[in-house]
């Protein structure tokens, strides 16, 4: 049985440049640093939680040829990968301010919703990512009636 | 050369993304040509090879999927909605919204469907009107 999700893979096109962002602006840990010879697997976490690994990959050999790898980070700039993760937190208010403050790219200001209040940003390379402060208790999923929690947007 | 598409790509991302979050304001390729520090013929070209359509459009079908949400979702009325999502003029607002999504906006509020609970962004992607496969064929201006 399957029992755990311990590592999720982001691609970056910098690993320096990456840290800089995930662990000096984000916040989040190093979890590890290790030159493998042929890589250098690079790993950060929540801070906390230990047992689950976000990598931080460079697209390159010896897993692609120069061509694939630079066709994901073609991708990755165009922001095509999709949502790179989401996080929590416990006042997301306060972490866009700060957040803000530290030059993080913002894609969206934080906004209630039914399951809580959220907002996007994205990292220096283009992938997306949301950070969100869900609601307590169970979530009560409304009927397609009352999804209106945005409010139509001012002039 | 690799690097100059990466650092291009990126800046017009960040375009891309000031037309989904400010699709409401009076944007202008004047404006979002300088946000990806270029010049206006060249961003309207360059974003165009990006992302496959001109920026003009991507913002039409931003605020086309707004608009959609809230006539889904609000009492509000059409030109309200129209005003809500960054359109100036009732008539471009209608003719935009029935090139895009085939009929006209009262007749898409009739029959608005339930798009169930899933993160935002998810619903936003998945009912973003698509300039690939745009009503009557009509390719992406």
């Amino acid at each position: 049985m399957i029992n755990a999700l311990t590592h999720s893979q982001i691609y970056v096109l910098d690993q320096d440049e990456a840290l800089e962002f995930y662990v000096g602006k984000l916040g989040l840990e190093l979890h590890t640093d290790a030159d493998l010879g042929f890589m250098r697997w690079l790993t950060v976490n929540v801070p906390g939680q230990r047992d689950r690994e976000i990598v931080l990959a460079k697209p390159g050999p010896p897993v692609h040829d120069d061509a694939t790898a630079e066709q994901i980070r073609e991708l990755v700039t165009k922001g095509a990968m999709g949502l790179a993760a989401i996080l929590t937190t416990d006042d997301v208010q306060r972490d866009y301010e700060t957040l803000v403050g530290r030059g993080v790219e913002f894609t969206e200001e934080p906004t209630e919703r039914f399951y809580g209040t959220d907002c996007g940003f994205r990292d220096p390379f283009g992938n997306g990512l949301r950070l969100g402060q869900p609601k307590p208790g169970p979530i009560e999923v409304p009927q397609p009636s009352e999804l209106a929690e945005e409010p139509p947007a001012k002039q | 050369m690799s690097q100059a598409i990466e650092e291009t790509n990126r800046r017009m991302l960040r375009a891309r993304d000031a037309m989904d979050r400010d699709y409401a304001e009076q944007l202008d390729i004047p404006g979002l040509a300088k946000i990806a520090y270029v010049s206006e013929a060249h961003f309207i070209r360059t974003f165009r090879a990006t992302f496959g359509e001109t920026p003009h459009r991507y913002l039409q079908r931003r605020r086309v999927e707004r608009a959609m949400f809230l006539l889904r979702e609000t009492e509000r009325s059409v030109t309200e909605i129209c005003l809500d999502v960054g359109f100036t003029s009732v008539g471009t607002f209608s003719r935009t919204f029935g090139e895009i999504v085939g009929e006209p906006p009262t007749t898409y509020r009739w029959r608005a469907k339930d798009l169930g609970a899933v993160p935002a962004c998810f619903a936003k992607a998945w009912t973003r009107p698509s300039s690939f496969g745009e009503a009557n064929g009509a390719a992406g201006g």
